[in-house]
């Protein structure tokens, strides 16, 4: 890069890292869970896409039964910690909390759940569930992301041998390596791994499926597969200059952070997100909490269009990133090192077919961004080529592997999968429903065999 | 302008608000600033036979994280040697003259040792003498305090001893802990007594620690009933206090007392009769400083209300107070929910299925669910609007349909007249007639 950030010092790093929803005291978790009305068949419980009974575990947290209240969110979610920490909540659970109806502060709900799992944590696991009796049938579980984890959870407690294949030295998919550090740290997936490891579910890490082992070996080693799989890399932008130094992909980009090797992550001084989703807000806050002196967000359309939530864009302007609305990247300027990205500024045409309006190009409105390092954060590619290695899937056409909404079976019906790969990227949580239902899904199949 | 002064048992005072004989007003430091902040009097802490207490003796109920729904206490008469309260009382009452200072007392039950005491207060230059007959722990175990309260014939005997000598207003203050609040009352009026003070606290234990099974307040691995006071009390309180207030033997002005923790508690007891009200728990829970809003909240109150003293609300409440059998059996009333207010919590749906008629339908809409009262089935017991989180969401609404009014007293007499005898069968059909329908 031409021009880096200087490192700044280590307190400065953990400050800025630091998490954004500190953790509940238990008094204060008491004094919140007792504001909860109890609701009977909550709203809250309807809009958690895992239907987590939300006002009974919150109900047994004012009556100190914090054991009861972790049973009660597993019972429905095995990556309750992530997703009490990493959850849109304010569009989910809290969105739907019935006080917004009586113009008050809804429950805290994702607060009070990160409560209940860490004590959970703290005191050590102590044993919720018991496990079925060995049924002697073997699974074999591709990712070991949200859905994967939940998948094998509930399997092993169904009484299945379980073994997880993750290509990542460190496992947990985009729990451990996806998630801002300010909303979750690493060491919180792996509690999560910890946890389903302690159901008798066996992880193989460094397992790269289709390179040290075929799919049609798993598929003869095991009695049924799930894929769990996600997506692929940040697409390429196509622009002229997209292979100069200071060229990153989003994910790539937030992985190095993830590491919390603060000090080993380059940013440029001045840094361009291309994209305004949720993940280009991570990408930019990160930058700018490194040390970035200016971080702009680089974005066709308006913020009317844009997929990030109003509180990431919210969380963005407090962090002072700069949002270039109705701007197209043209190319990417420099020799070796990234210089500037010439932009061209847009106007909204008329919708396309999803709906949403068309930038379109005002002549003659091109200039220059000075920038030493620009992050594509324009989504993720589906892992299209593997999937379609695999024989007897049907790929939609958006990459995503199509399976039966209730089972989900793929049209291989050995082959079930859940989570991003099918969904073409949601969020943990609802990764973390599909991985449970695709288990009985697969419990179903393999008791009619 | 609002006057709030009053004159209970010729004991006055500028406002209602006395502190009860308890820990608050245990001092001359307390007693003279409580009177600062605005309070119109206090009964002082017990004075009487030499006492001991042990170290840890409260005990406190919290309820859905709120501290202390109620408090107990093991806590004894004043356990400072009677010469120096005495001559605190005389010093606080010249420095407060206007202030209503009355003394608690309670001695061994001797004629002559209450004789003695009695002089030695009025020489305080207080204003009442009020006689704790109530303490139901520590004290009722050495013959006094709630003993005496619990056996008409030894209040009557005891008061009569204060009465005989005592030149000054003499209240007594009632326990609880009986079955039939009026008998001790009318024994205090017929030894003469000026005023009834009550409640005083009731028989308790507070709750068992669950880690150590030790009982609450523990005192080295002990513990034992104590006396149970603050805002889970108040129900009681305004129960035996209305018993009091009606009984046309005792007719005596009355300070309330029990759970009263602001000005609308006060009103309360006020509108059931009450000349003034005593406050223990909230102090402690808070300090003195609660009297400014009990102030300025009640006189705002009698404003909007257009009243100017409070001789025009005392007791505005009692001839309300009736036995169930001369309630109106067909004054009809049903639950209606206000769609446009619900939050959809759904707790009205839980109540009514689970605890008392299933008369509240269910369904999905958009998403979440309506809830809905079956009207024909409504039996109007307002558990719902009672369960409901959103003010006036769930009213209930008298359904006037032309039935004239009929109490259980009235049915009884007409069966009786007309030869009925009161069965399940006789009764279906006079509910049938009027279109009311058990199931």
């Amino acid at each position: 890069m031409k021009n880096i950030a200087p490192k700044l010092p280590v307190e400065q790093y953990e400050k800025n890292f630091a998490e954004l929803h500190p953790p509940f005291t238990r008094n204060s978790a008491v004094i919140e869970a007792n504001r909860c009305l109890y609701c009977y068949d909550s709203p809250c419980m309807k809009a958690c896409p895992t239907h987590i009974d939300i006002s009974t575990f919150i109900k047994k947290i004012s009556t100190g039964n914090l054991l009861g209240s972790a049973k009660t969110i597993f019972q429905s979610n095995w990556v309750a910690l992530t997703c009490a920490k990493a959850c849109p909540v304010k569009v989910l659970c809290e969105g739907a909390c019935v006080y917004n109806a009586k113009d008050e502060k809804p429950i805290e709900i994702g607060r009070l759940q990160r409560f209940v799992i860490d004590n959970y944590f703290a005191k050590g696991m102590p044993t919720l569930f018991q496990k079925a009796e060995k049924n002697g049938k073997t699974i074999g579980i591709v990712g070991s992301g949200p859905a994967g984890l939940a998948c094998g959870a509930e399997l092993a407690l169904l009484g299945y041998d379980v073994t997880i294949y993750e290509s990542s030295d460190i496992p947990g998919g985009l729990n451990t390596w996806g998630i801002a550090p300010y909303k979750m740290r690493r060491e919180d997936s792996l509690k999560e791994v910890e946890l389903v490891k302690s159901f008798g579910v066996e992880i193989k890490t460094g397992i790269m499926i289709g390179k040290t082992i075929q799919v049609d070996e798993l598929l003869k080693k095991h009695d049924a597969l799930f894929l769990g799989v996600g997506l692929g890399e940040s697409p390429q932008l196509s622009l002229p200059g997209e292979e100069l130094s200071g060229v990153i992909g989003a994910l790539e980009f937030i992985e190095k952070v993830k590491t919390e090797n603060w000090k080993n992550v380059q940013v440029g001084k001045k840094v361009a997100v291309i994209g305004a989703g949720n993940t280009s807000i991570d990408a930019a806050t990160e930058s700018k909490r490194l040390g970035a002196e200016q971080v702009f967000i680089v974005y066709r359309r308006s913020n009317v269009e844009m997929s990030a939530y109003d509180f990431e864009y919210d969380l963005a302007k407090k962090d002072g990133i700069v949002f270039h609305f109705l701007t197209s990247p043209k190319k990417i300027i420099g020799d070796s090192f990234v210089e500037g990205v010439e932009c061209l500024k847009m106007k909204l045409g008329e919708p396309d077919i999803k709906g949403k309006r068309k930038p379109v190009p005002i002549a003659g409105s091109e200039f220059i961004l000075p920038v030493d390092m620009v992050i594509k954060a324009i989504g993720q590619e589906t892992k299209s080529s593997f999937l379609n290695s695999i024989s007897g899937l049907t790929i939609d056409d958006e990459g995503c592997v199509v399976v039966d909404q209730v089972s989900y079976q793929t049209t291989n019906p050995k082959i079930f999968a859940g989570g991003d790969c099918i969904n073409g990227g949601k969020e943990v949580v609802n990764a973390a429903y599909d991985g449970k239902r695709a288990a009985h899904g697969i419990d179903a199949y393999i008791m009619k065999k | 302008m609002i006057d709030l002064s009053i004159n209970c048992a010729g004991i006055k005072s500028p406002n209602p608000f006395w502190l009860a004989s308890a820990p608050p007003s245990n001092s001359a430091y307390q007693n003279c600033k409580a009177f600062e902040q605005g309070w119109g009097g206090t009964v002082w802490k017990t004075i009487g036979e030499p006492v001991m207490n042990v170290f840890n003796r409260y005990g406190g109920l919290d309820y859905n994280g709120q501290k202390i729904f109620g408090l107990n206490n093991i806590e004894l008469i004043s356990d400072r040697p009677i010469e120096i309260n005495l001559k605190e009382i005389a010093e606080t009452k010249k420095l407060w003259s206007d202030r209503a200072v009355i003394v608690s007392l309670m001695v061994e039950s001797k004629r002559e040792t209450w004789h003695e005491i009695v002089k030695r207060t009025i020489d305080t230059g207080c204003d009442g003498i009020e006689l704790n007959y109530g303490c139901p722990h520590g004290m009722s175990e050495r013959g006094m305090g709630a003993v005496v309260g619990q056996v008409p014939e030894y209040c009557q005997m005891i008061t009569e001893w204060v009465t005989e000598i005592s030149t000054i207003p003499v209240l007594v203050k009632l326990t609880p802990n009986v079955s039939n609040i009026q008998l001790p009352a009318r024994a205090a009026k017929s030894a003469g007594a000026h005023g009834i003070s009550l409640i005083n606290t009731i028989n308790s234990i507070i709750g068992i620690n669950l880690d150590t099974f030790e009982l609450k307040p523990n005192v080295g691995g002990l513990g034992g009933h104590g006396g149970y006071a603050g805002p889970a009390v108040k129900p009681i309180a305004l129960h035996l206090l209305s018993q009091v207030a009606i009984d046309p033997e005792v007719n005596l002005p009355i300070s309330g007392i029990g759970g009263i923790s602001n000005w609308r508690d006060a009103l309360e007891f006020i509108l059931l009769g009450a000349s003034s009200v005593q406050v223990c728990t909230a102090v402690m829970h808070h300090g003195f400083r609660i009297v400014e809003d009990m102030i300025e909240g009640m006189s705002n109150w009698m404003e909007s209300k257009g009243f100017s003293s409070l001789d025009q609300v005392r007791g505005k409440s009692l001839s309300r107070i009736n036995d169930f059998g001369n309630f109106d059996l067909l004054n009809k009333t049903i639950a209606r929910i206000d769609q446009s207010k619900c939050i959809h919590c759904n707790l009205c749906y839980i109540a009514c299925e689970d605890a008392a008629h299933q008369c509240i339908d269910l369904t999905p809409v958009n998403g979440h669910n309506k809830t809905e009262v079956r009207e024909k089935d409504c039996v109007g017991c307002a558990l719902c609007s009672l369960v409901c989180p959103v003010d006036n969401c769930i009213s209930m609404v008298r359904i006037d349909d032309g039935s004239a009014s009929k109490t259980w007293n009235q049915l009884t007499e007409e069966f009786r007249k007309s030869g009925k005898p009161m069965t399940w069968e006789n009764l279906a059909e006079f509910q049938h007639k009027h279109g009311i329908e058990i199931h």
